[in-house]
């Protein structure tokens, strides 16, 4: 490796990585060293052995859990991914456990190996709304106290849904629907000549069926029955949005990975005063 | 006591729950003789000077000693880690600044590894000695902020204001290296935004011969044998090494547990693996300790920056990659090539390879760690901080319990939180 980055015993990597086979077993889904670091796939249902082994078992050691990461994938059914990050003292050595989970199912707790766990559970819980069963105190712990929905999903918006400002009215804080001035400015940068996952505006008329209202003047039910027949085929409608990057099916779309995917719209929040125009007014 | 024959009561209140209270006896009740005495919680903070910042603690108190600490964090969440995925890697480097805003070098300095581990990007030597240099400039000016307020928060004044001093000298120094005096945003992934010139490297090598040794040693010597001081600081919450490891402790934390860890000598990035340094370490894991481990780490660092100067080559001081670093603007004026990458690179930024890294450095407070998740494009797809206060933070129960109300202070101070970094 080139890069001046930590220099650890990276030599350990394929050892670890056979011991780790052993000790693991069945729950090791997968086991790979890439970029130099290694990592171990786990299923949930062993998490609490396969970490107890790795912290035990000598020639292992990972005495310390410096760390837990959540990762949202939401095109995949298990969308989270959520990594423990082990260190060994002893051998001068970091690995990654990677979790798969859910939005229903809980993962065990690592609370009863290390409890400093307790807190960063608490963190991926808190912002990504992944459960762990076991911890005894899983309550938020870095957003607002009453904060509804899990801020780092992908499909959680970068300006969140509320903000706050000092209602000089009503002489308190108040919190509000967000309005901004401008919307949110993002660039695709993805090539289609490398394989973007969406059409080009444009491209779309190449593989549909010619819409409806075309140059031939149609009668009055001949428009109805073609109505009703695209209304039961569902063509996939082409993005309106040249530059908006529609990949495989958004979670905005299907609802999958929504903190209560039944309840939508939002349920008015009583807190929320709506202003009259925006915070500029 | 509940043996003792009983006796008439002294005084009697009209309110039978009031002589309870007073354990007073009644005829009709002969058995209290008890006062009883609730526990009660009071909260510490969020506005408390001694709190670092915007720390809540709520405290459940018998009399005056801490029975239960329930920190609430989180007072300060800006969503850093969700707006660094909305910005290319370049743009993202400003937010490192922010989180430990007493030593916004140390933050970025993981952050950049992490791209270039995942580049593979070599970085050139001067470039190198450069980051370790600053880097262990911010960590003597982190230690006179912990070292001062720590000293504050038990009651002394004097040393806080002296070891301002030694602050102020580095902020003008971080000024002349990058125009900033505390968000810098001066590393680069391919190694720093720019050259410093030769006169700013003499002054600090004149200011860590005579000015820093003399008022450093000056303020210290006040505290580091005083009574006072020790009194408040000996023994009080001693950590075990079995407890520092599984509570995930790191930095001085670790180190006054008398754990010799290290990671700029046990896992060396950049030029660290030639310099030559010591690890103090602690023997009780006390207050007094920790503190005492920063002291020592000044002189320590101190003793690195002069390496740094005695052997830092002329060279480049960023990567002649063009595909990451972007070209100098003399270079533009004459190249069409240099003037497309500037472009491309501050519109679009460079992509970086998949791929899922944990890097960690010696921050001053601890191991500071950057998971970086990467899908080939020019945004983190998920950049997940590791700060140091959060699994010290979350230590304060067990380490403050059974200790006096006035010694949480001095846990807090001994600790070296900083919210910016806790919170994210």
């Amino acid at each position: 490796m080139r890069a001046p980055a930590p220099a650890y015993a990276a030599d350990l990597n394929d050892a670890t990585i056979d011991m780790a086979r052993d000790v693991i077993g069945a729950s090791l889904v997968d086991a790979r060293a890439r970029v130099g670091e290694v990592q171990l796939y786990v299923h949930r249902d062993g998490l609490v052995e396969a970490m107890r082994a790795l912290r035990d078992t000598p020639g292992l050691e990972y005495q310390q859990l410096m760390e837990i990461a959540g990762v949202d994938y939401p095109q995949r059914p298990e969308r989270f991914d959520v990594v423990y990050n082990l260190l060994s003292l002893t051998r001068n050595h970091r690995l990654q456990v990677h979790v798969a989970t859910d939005e229903e199912h809980a993962i065990p707790s690592v609370t009863g190996l290390w409890p400093v766990a307790g807190w960063l559970e608490r963190e991926v819980y808190d912002l990504y709304g992944v459960l762990f069963s076991g911890n005894q105190d899983l309550r938020r712990i870095l957003t607002d106290y009453g904060f509804r929905g899990h801020p780092l999903r992908k499909d959680f918006p970068m300006t969140g849904y509320t903000e706050l400002r000092y209602s000089e009215e009503e002489k308190r804080v108040v919190y509000q629907p967000v309005s901004l001035a401008q919307d949110f400015r993002t660039f695709d940068f993805l090539s289609p000549w490398e394989g973007a996952g969406y059409t080009l505006p444009g491209d779309e008329k190449a593989v549909l069926p010619q819409a409806k209202g075309a140059q031939t003047p149609l009668s009055a039910d001949t428009i109805v029955k073609a109505d009703a027949v695209q209304s039961q085929s569902q063509t996939p409608k082409a993005s309106s949005e040249p530059y908006a990057k529609t990949t495989a099916e958004s979670t905005a779309d299907t609802g999958n990975g929504a903190a209560n995917p039944d309840a939508k719209p939002e349920p008015a929040n009583p807190d929320v005063v709506p202003s009259k125009g925006g915070q500029n007014q | 006591m509940s043996d003792a024959p009983a006796m008439a009561p002294v005084t009697t209140t009209i309110d039978p729950h009031v002589d309870q209270m007073l354990g007073q006896t009644t005829p009709s009740d002969p058995t209290t003789g008890d006062v009883t005495i609730q526990n009660y919680t009071i909260n510490f903070g969020p506005q408390h000077p001694a709190a670092h910042g915007v720390l809540r603690l709520v405290m459940e108190l018998d009399g005056e000693i801490v029975e239960r600490i329930d920190p609430h964090i989180g007072l300060l969440h800006r969503g850093t880690e969700k707006l660094i995925e909305y910005k290319t890697y370049m743009q993202a480097l400003p937010y490192f600044d922010r989180l430990d805003y007493c030593s916004p070098l140390c933050m970025e300095h993981s952050f950049v590894l992490a791209i270039e581990k995942l580049l593979d990007l070599e970085v050139p030597e001067r470039a190198q000695y450069l980051r370790v240099f600053f880097a262990e400039l911010t960590r003597i000016s982190n230690h006179m902020l912990n070292l001062g307020s720590h000293v504050m928060d038990v009651g002394a004044m004097t040393p806080n204001l002296w070891l301002f001093e030694i602050r102020e000298d580095c902020m003008n120094f971080f000024e002349r290296m990058s125009g900033a005096r505390m968000h810098h945003n001066y590393l680069r992934p391919g190694g720093v935004h720019q050259d410093v010139p030769l006169k700013l490297l003499t002054d600090i090598g004149d200011w860590l011969d005579t000015r820093l040794p003399r008022l450093f040693e000056d303020a210290i010597s006040l505290v580091a044998d005083n009574r006072i001081f020790k009194q408040r600081n000996v023994d009080i919450a001693t950590v075990s090494r079995e407890d520092a490891i599984a509570w995930g402790f790191s930095g001085p934390m670790i180190r006054g547990s008398g754990i010799p860890w290290d990671l700029r000598k046990s896992q060396p990035y950049d030029v660290y693996a030639k310099m030559e340094f010591d690890i103090p370490v602690g023997t009780r894991g006390d207050c007094y300790d920790r503190f005492m481990v920063r002291v020592e780490e000044v002189r320590q660092s101190a003793r690195i920056m002069k390496q740094c100067l005695r052997d830092m080559p002329e060279g480049p001081i960023a990567s002649d990659d063009r595909k990451v670093v972007p070209p100098k603007r003399a270079e533009m004026k004459r190249s069409m090539e240099a003037l497309i990458h500037h472009f491309k690179l501050y519109t679009e930024g460079f992509h970086v390879p998949a791929g899922e890294v944990y890097v960690a450095t010696e921050s001053p407070k601890g191991e500071f760690g950057v998971f970086l998740v990467a899908d080939g494009t020019n945004k983190p797809y998920r950049c997940k901080i590791r700060p140091t206060a959060f699994s010290h933070l979350q230590a304060m129960d067990f380490m403050s319990r059974g200790h006096m109300l006035a010694d949480t202070t001095a846990i807090l101070g001994a600790m070296d939180i900083v919210f910016g970094e806790c919170d994210r």
